[in-house]
């Protein structure tokens, strides 16, 4: 008979917290794994320092975290989505479809994309983007002619790199880090390397044709990794030849075990990223649902707390991890203060 | 002629002494032994992977447990609080009035290495939180010195546990070589010390710059008011379902069916449960994200299989006769489960019940879709409901935090949530052992 009484207890105490819950008072973040950090850091200090509960930050990666934030309206959807890249076209219809009308767009900074390999292994210091896509593209040109891609080792296209076999682990197609990787390396190598043109002088249209820069050879030579960080430097830990994707702020905290690599004879830093100079970087992103102010408490506070100078500016804790600061935050400061929402201009 | 064959075999036999054995004795012996070899090697070779595997827990989760403080008088005056309070980023004005203070104070003292203010704020962690509660606890403490052991930074946390080196140092805004000799000053002088982590037992998640600050207590209560939803909702579920299933229902095409259904359901990878949760207990249901109810309803789902199949099991294993005799004294069918077959098949039901928590318990999948996977760090819960329904994680779900941060501190944070993982484990299984002797009878 005690397990008569058990249940009954179970499904009245089941039942008296799911009418307890029926208020959402924190909030719910999803979304990229490279705002991931940046967020944990405002979410903490929110919590810390203002009454509002922590908010909840969960990770999945940008595209994962954008398709839970266009589900709809309403508590039992995420409030805010983090992204390594801005929303597209497609995304924003499909959230309009789910009455999710409303977006605030909040850039916070910008990161860097570096590449790195093992302290003890051969040093990697002469990157080029068309050495990346010489190494991974899948289709290249060799000897003036549009070939499979069959390199084996580094030197076989630049003589300043060293003569060991190709390994590259690269972000997985879920990631925010992989559209950069494609947009500013492999895109840029295809055309440097002349492997685009070839394409399209063999027939193909040019949306084909950087369609086709963007496949990646597929004979294990590069490794797609759809995990975190921490398994590309798994990877490149058992590999002296390999040569990870890292975001600038988890390099940075691993120095005594990668090796950073130049790019286009810059080093990554947050001082180069923010001028300029070095090449691969972006600007990060969360999305606010304006239907959800108001609603949740603490949400646009939150946005103004991330994005305030002592947070987000130079010399605050976000910069201190890694992020490289956004020079027009009051701009994007202004935009939260007034609500302004996607399309209807800044 | 007779005689003679039969003499035959008998005559042979007694050619062979019975203390030296023939050679089909001697192959049979052989056998046996081999047989034992094998099984002492099979049990070596899991020795062998166990004592590995705890050595590795063990060694890479033991240093979690020390952790590296700054310890120094610290006087906060009312103004200085008013003031602090008055900004936004109030817990960094705490830790600037905690360095400018240790900085004159290290002045004094007259340390033989240079420092500067800059070269403090790199040794110590995230410290203006920790001053910051405190002083809001304890507002008559205003004015007076109190000895605070504040966190030292990831990296200086490291040179204490070995993880740093001067070695392979390498001079960043996180930690610059140099440093390490005023590391070594303050160490003479006993500032900077090792001490028991408490705050890793008692505290909740922190942000990833904040190793020092990160706890896994409030992801243990995350997971106890799991276990709490799955054992008041599967133990009752399953016991029934099988009971009924067992004792009472015809034999037929649908109840085959009903049995088939349970055991394709045990294999069912568990990230498809956390899908249905997703569907119908959040976004049906409406049922808060990122709540221990939510993942001990999905836990529950989970967990039933295994407990429907090991009590049916232990049902089965109580003999005839007790249901015969039972049944024969003119006990109803229900008199004759419920006080005879149901107490002697209690110690197996305790046993898949436990297991079935045990799996459950370290379940990280199903969890990744309800929200609880990821930065939680509300900390301990509002009383024993709000237990149910304020977002927490859970342990094996912050271990899985733990190990994907870039920080190496929080690796080793990891393998010290193991550590913690396995003690819960551990005591659910002595709890189970301790009912299993008290409920345990023999026929």
């Amino acid at each position: 008979m005690s397990f008569v009484k058990l249940s009954a207890s179970a499904l009245a105490i089941a039942a008296v917290s799911a009418t307890a819950a029926a208020a959402r008072d924190n909030v719910q973040v999803a979304g990229s794994s490279t705002v991931l950090p940046y967020a944990s850091i405002v979410a903490e200090l929110f919590g810390e320092n203002t009454d509002f509960p922590t908010p909840v930050v969960e990770s999945g990666g940008s595209s994962a975290g954008l398709k839970r934030f266009c589900e709809g309206v309403g508590e039992n959807t995420i409030d805010v989505a983090n992204a390594s890249r801005a929303i597209r076209e497609k995304e924003i219809k499909a959230c309009a479809e789910n009455g999710v009308t409303d977006i605030m767009e909040v850039r916070i900074g910008y990161d860097g994309i570096v590449f790195a390999s093992q302290q003890s292994g051969p040093a990697f210091t002469a990157f080029q983007p068309a050495d990346i896509y010489n190494a991974i593209g899948s289709k290249v040109v060799k000897d003036g002619a549009l070939v499979d891609n069959s390199y084996n080792s580094w030197a076989e296209f630049n003589g300043d790199l060293p003569d060991v076999e190709i390994a590259m682990f690269i972000p997985g197609t879920k990631h925010g880090t992989r559209e950069v990787f494609e947009d500013k390396v492999l895109l840029a190598g295809c055309e440097a390397t002349g492997a685009m043109e070839a394409m399209i002088e063999g027939g193909m249209s040019e949306d084909d044709a950087e369609d086709a820069c963007l496949d990646v050879r597929a004979d294990g030579k590069s490794v797609d990794i759809d995990g975190d960080y921490t398994e590309t430097l798994a990877r490149i830990d058992t590999n002296p030849n390999g040569i990870g994707v890292f975001g600038l702020a988890f390099y940075e905290n691993n120095t005594d075990k990668l090796k950073v690599a130049t790019m286009g004879d810059v080093a990554p830093s947050t001082e180069t990223i923010a001028s300029g100079e070095y090449p691969v970087s972006r600007p990060l992103f969360f999305y606010v649902k304006k239907a959800h102010i108001g609603v949740i408490p603490g949400l646009k506070e939150y946005a103004q707390f991330f994005t305030h100078d002592e947070i987000a500016g130079g010399s605050g804790p976000l910069a201190n991890y890694g992020l490289v600061a956004d020079p027009e935050l009051a701009k994007t400061q202004d935009a939260i203060a007034n609500e302004v929402t996607l399309g209807s201009g800044s | 002629m007779t005689d003679a064959s039969m003499q035959s075999p008998e005559t042979g036999r007694h050619t062979v002494s019975l203390t030296a054995s023939d050679a089909r004795t001697k192959k049979r012996a052989a056998a046996e032994k081999r047989f034992r070899a094998y099984g002492i090697t099979a049990i070596a070779t899991g020795l062998f992977f166990l004592i590995v595997l705890f050595a590795s827990i063990l060694s890479q989760g033991i240093p979690a447990f020390q952790r590296t403080v700054v310890s120094v008088d610290f006087t906060l005056t009312q103004q200085q609080q008013e003031q602090a309070e008055g900004t936004l980023f109030k817990t960094k004005a705490y830790s600037d009035l905690f360095i400018s203070e240790l900085n004159s104070e290290l002045a004094e003292r007259g340390i033989s290495v240079d420092f500067d203010a800059a070269a403090i704020e790199r040794l110590l962690g995230k410290v203006g939180g920790t001053i910051r509660t405190f002083y809001a606890e304890n507002p008559d403490k205003l004015g007076e010195p109190i000895e605070f052991d504040l966190a030292a930074s990831s990296r200086v946390d490291g040179y204490f546990k070995g993880r740093v080196s001067r070695d392979t140092l390498q001079d960043s805004r996180f930690l610059q070589l140099s440093d390490l000799d005023l590391v070594d000053a303050l160490k003479e002088a006993g500032i900077i010390k090792q001490v028991f982590n408490w705050p890793f037992i008692t505290g909740a998640d922190s942000g990833v710059d904040n190793p020092g600050g990160a706890g896994i207590g409030a992801s243990v209560v995350g997971s106890f008011f799991m276990m709490l939803v799955v054992l008041c909702l599967s133990l009752p579920i399953g016991v029934a379902a099988s009971i009924y299933l067992e004792e009472f229902a015809p034999q037929n095409r649908f109840t085959d069916l009903i049995e088939v259904n349970i055991s394709n359901l045990a294999a069912v990878p568990s990230i498809v449960f956390g899908i249905l949760g997703l569907a119908v207990f959040i976004q049906f249901m409406h049922l808060p994200q990122s709540a221990p109810l939510v993942g001990g309803l999905v836990l529950t789902l989970m967990t039933l299989p295994t407990i429907i199949i090991s009590t049916r099991a232990s049902l089965k294993a109580v003999p005839p006769s007790i249901r015969d005799a039972a049944l024969g004294v003119g006990a109803s069918k229900m008199q004759a489960v419920f006080h005879h077959v149901l107490p002697l098949a209690a110690p197996g039901i305790l046993t898949g019940t436990i297991i079935g928590l045990a799996q459950a318990l370290g379940e990280t999948a199903p969890l990744l879709l309800i929200g609880m996977v990821g930065f939680v760090a509300r900390g301990y819960p509002d009383g024993f409901l709000a237990g149910f329904t304020e977002p927490n994680s859970a342990m094996p779900a912050q271990i899985y935090t733990w190990a994907a941060r870039a920080d190496v501190g929080f690796y080793e944070k990891a393998w010290g949530g193991i550590i913690i993982l396995l003690m819960f484990l551990l005591t659910m299984n002595i709890i189970a052992i301790i009912l299993r002797r008290r409920f345990e009878r023999r026929w």
